[in-house]
């Protein structure tokens, strides 16, 4: 004899009285302790409670990013105001020194410029960061539940961080030159979270590609480079020629820096509202895919990541 | 009295895989053309919404079939089979990191899983950091483990090193602090996998002592071990998953017994890429004990020579790889133990990546005449962390049976060499 044969039947066997596996029927089932059903496709009818309940999940891991992104550096959270001030003194020397390109009215090109660049950064590192955010810990995916959204919000989360540490810069050069903004600086978190809704919505789209198709990889960084100059950063988007603007403002890009600069530079930016609301419009509908393609996909990220 | 609080009706998992027809392009240009044919396929695949696979054929593979069972509030229930049975599928499910392709769980409660020691660690960050992290992932509110930092402190033994970042940690004390987070949960129902692998024996028996203690206080644990020692001593119900399948499933006893009896069947399947832990840098496929031909048995004469021959599969080649094997008897005593440091130095730190077989022989009479199991163990001689290499404790079972001397199957003792006897007359 070479093997003990036991029937590969379904069901399950009950060997002995005092097994207490499989000894019930399942109408003995009754929950009182709060319970989860596991079928294929279910639709969560508790998504949106259940990524609450993980809201100190959430905290934790956004934290973590926060902490650990300048840990072991010399200068720490000052890198997050030195890229964008380094970037922007080069695009005042190229575009309003040498191109001799004309500001928002008034005001000074370097502050023009750093309005522009702080929304580019917001959008550009939620971008990325949520992008990324599923493949890099691929293994608590693999191994743990939780919301997947958590991730890529809390990515989301510290380039908000990133944000408000360099809007010091933007500060300075504005009591340095003493420019002063008007009311229109009270509307600035509504701009705040319009560029979070355009970086996160489309992070969230290449973040659940990334997943699948690591080409997204290579992509991501590569349409950033190609965002910054094609947005308006280093110049003003007034500079458009008339008949191209509605195309233009497709970028949602394009009505998150237009917006910044109004809400900075007061009454100087003149701002196309319609491509503002275009553009908006872009964002918004961006975010709401983002979620949707996300919600669809993220169940099957343990099994392909 | 009691409830149940998972039960699982006809659960299947399906995984799609793709398998490479012929063999490697002989020419530039056949490459080019099959390259060119792989962008082209995998592009329909994405305009179809499929899945993209590699290789050019695919095919549905069922890592898990037809499973129905029912847990009661309070068992410790074992689960057992061989590699790519289904056992991490179905604990993944369970856990809610992926979802059933058919069939229906139910659970009540909460659900914690330990699929691995120190999910979630992040190397720059403190020992207390983590502490908050980890239980943080693991579903622990910040008030909950600040009640219980000290206890996981102390448990841990690493006091001295709270505010070090873990990286500077010694892989004892990384272990330690990990499996300290985890015991201090208090889910409804515990998945634990393989965590009892790690650590030195002292620490072994704190983490059975336990999952003990979390069944005694009415939580639930789903165990998958090796260890058929440690499933019988701990659980009082075992599922067997064989091949995806449901196989049996009863008092622990009797299900490892027989799941210890079946014979290594051959089918070495090289599953390992289906599943997550695939991602390990060495992994072992499949164990089979063979005769000097190469037939793949369960019962032996003690008069021929028999090789263990253990099938892997290396992704990233692992310096300093250790492997070791242990031989017991039936009654758990240790016969002998043999590891790859025996004859050259560093047999295995230079595996290359890819598939492969190592063949550890052992020679005709040997042992004596009875049923043993083979223990395996592999790790990094370095000392460094080695997490991702497989470790598989129980793998295989055989018996050797002797026919040729007269006293046969009734010698006893641990060996059956056959001595000189000399004899000599003074006369």
């Amino acid at each position: 004899m070479s093997e003990v044969r036991f029937p590969s039947t379904p069901t399950a066997h009950i060997g002995h009285e005092s097994a207490r596996v499989a000894h019930s029927s399942a109408s003995a089932f009754r929950p009182q302790k709060p319970g989860v059903v596991l079928e294929p496709g279910r639709f969560d009818k508790t998504y949106w409670s259940d990524l609450w309940s993980y809201r100190e999940l959430f905290l934790i891991l956004a934290w973590r990013d926060v902490a650990v992104q300048y840990r072991q550096t010399v200068i720490g959270v000052f890198w997050a105001a030195i890229r964008p001030l380094l970037t922007m003194v080069v695009f005042t020397a190229v575009f309003g020194d040498l191109a001799l390109l004309p500001s928002e009215g008034e005001s000074p090109y370097a502050i023009m410029v750093m309005a522009g660049m702080l929304p580019w950064f917001l959008i550009s590192t939620s971008l990325t960061n949520a992008s990324n955010s599923l493949v890099m810990n691929s293994s608590l995916i693999s191994k743990v539940y939780f919301p997947r959204l958590i991730l890529p919000v809390a990515c989301a989360a510290v380039a908000l961080v990133d944000f408000i540490v360099s809007s010091v810069v933007l500060i300075g050069l504005m009591i340095a030159s003493g420019f002063s903004p008007s009311w229109q600086i009270l509307l600035l978190p509504a701009c705040v979270v319009l560029a979070i809704i355009a970086g996160l919505g489309t992070g969230l789209i290449f973040a659940a590609l990334n997943v699948r198709y690591r080409d997204f990889r290579v992509i991501v960084p590569f349409l950033m480079q190609l965002g910054l100059f094609a947005s308006p950063v280093g110049f003003s988007s007034s500079l458009i020629p008339e008949a191209f603007r509605f195309i233009y403002s497709l970028n949602p890009a394009v009505g998150v820096i237009d917006g910044f600069r109004w809400c900075l530079l007061g009454g100087q930016a003149n701002i196309f509202w319609p491509g503002f609301l275009i553009s908006s419009s872009v964002s918004l509908f961006l975010f709401w895919s983002g979620i949707r393609i996300f919600r669809v996909t993220e169940r099957t990220f343990a099994d392909v990541i | 009295m009691s409830s149940v609080v998972v039960s699982a009706q006809s659960v299947g998992k399906c995984y799609t895989i793709g398998h490479r027809s012929g063999d490697r392009a002989p020419t530039l240009r056949d490459a080019l053309v099959r390259t060119a044919g792989r962008i082209i396929r995998a592009s329909s695949d994405i305009a179809q919404g499929r899945a993209v696979v590699s290789g050019d054929e695919r095919e549905d593979f069922w890592a898990l079939k037809d499973v129905s069972f029912e847990i009661q509030a309070g068992d410790i229930v074992g689960l057992v089979g061989r590699n790519g049975a289904g056992k991490s599928t179905l604990l993944k499910i369970l856990s809610r990191i992926t979802d059933p392709s058919c069939g229906r769980i139910e659970i009540v409660g909460r659900v914690a899983s330990l699929l691995e020691v120190g999910t979630g660690f992040h190397q720059e960050l403190t020992g207390r950091e983590n502490i908050f992290l980890n239980g943080a992932i693991m579903g622990m509110s910040s008030a909950e483990v600040r009640g219980k930092l000290d206890e996981i402190v102390d448990f841990a033994g690493i006091d001295r090193f709270l505010e070090t970042p873990v990286k500077r940690y010694s892989n004892g004390m990384y272990v330690r602090l990990a499996f300290a987070v985890a015991a201090h949960l208090e889910p409804d129902i515990l998945i634990v996998d393989e965590v009892l692998a790690v650590g030195d024996a002292g620490f072994r028996r704190k983490g059975l002592a336990k999952i003990q203690e979390a069944s005694r206080a009415g939580r639930t644990v789903i165990l998958v071990s090796h260890d058929m020692a440690v499933t019988t001593a701990l659980c009082k119900s075992a599922i067997w998953l064989d091949g995806g399948l449901l196989r049996q499933i009863g008092p622990a006893a009797e299900v490892t017994r027989g799941y210890m009896m079946e014979a290594t069947s051959p089918h070495g399947q090289f599953m390992s890429r289906l599943q997550g832990d695939g991602g390990r840098s060495f992994r072992i496929l499949d164990v089979q004990i063979m005769d000097a031909a190469g037939d793949v048995r369960r019962m032996f004469s003690c008069d021929e020579g028999i090789s263990v021959v253990i099938h892997y599969f290396v992704r990233r080649s692992v310096p300093h790889l250790r492997g070791g094997m242990e031989i017991l008897r039936e009654d758990d005593v240790l016969v002998m133990v043999s590891d790859s440091m025996d004859r050259e130095h560093g047999t295995l730190s230079a595996l290359k990546e890819g598939h492969g077989t190592i063949r550890i022989r052992i020679p005709e009479r040997t042992l004596s005449p009875g049923d043993y199991r083979v223990s395996l163990n592999f790790s990094r001689a370095d000392g460094l962390p080695d997490e991702d290499v497989d470790c598989q404790g129980h793998v295989a079972v055989f018996s050797l049976h002797d026919h040729l001397t007269s006293r046969g199957n009734a010698r006893g003792g641990f060996f059956s060499l056959r001595l000189e006897w000399t004899s000599e007359c003074e006369a």
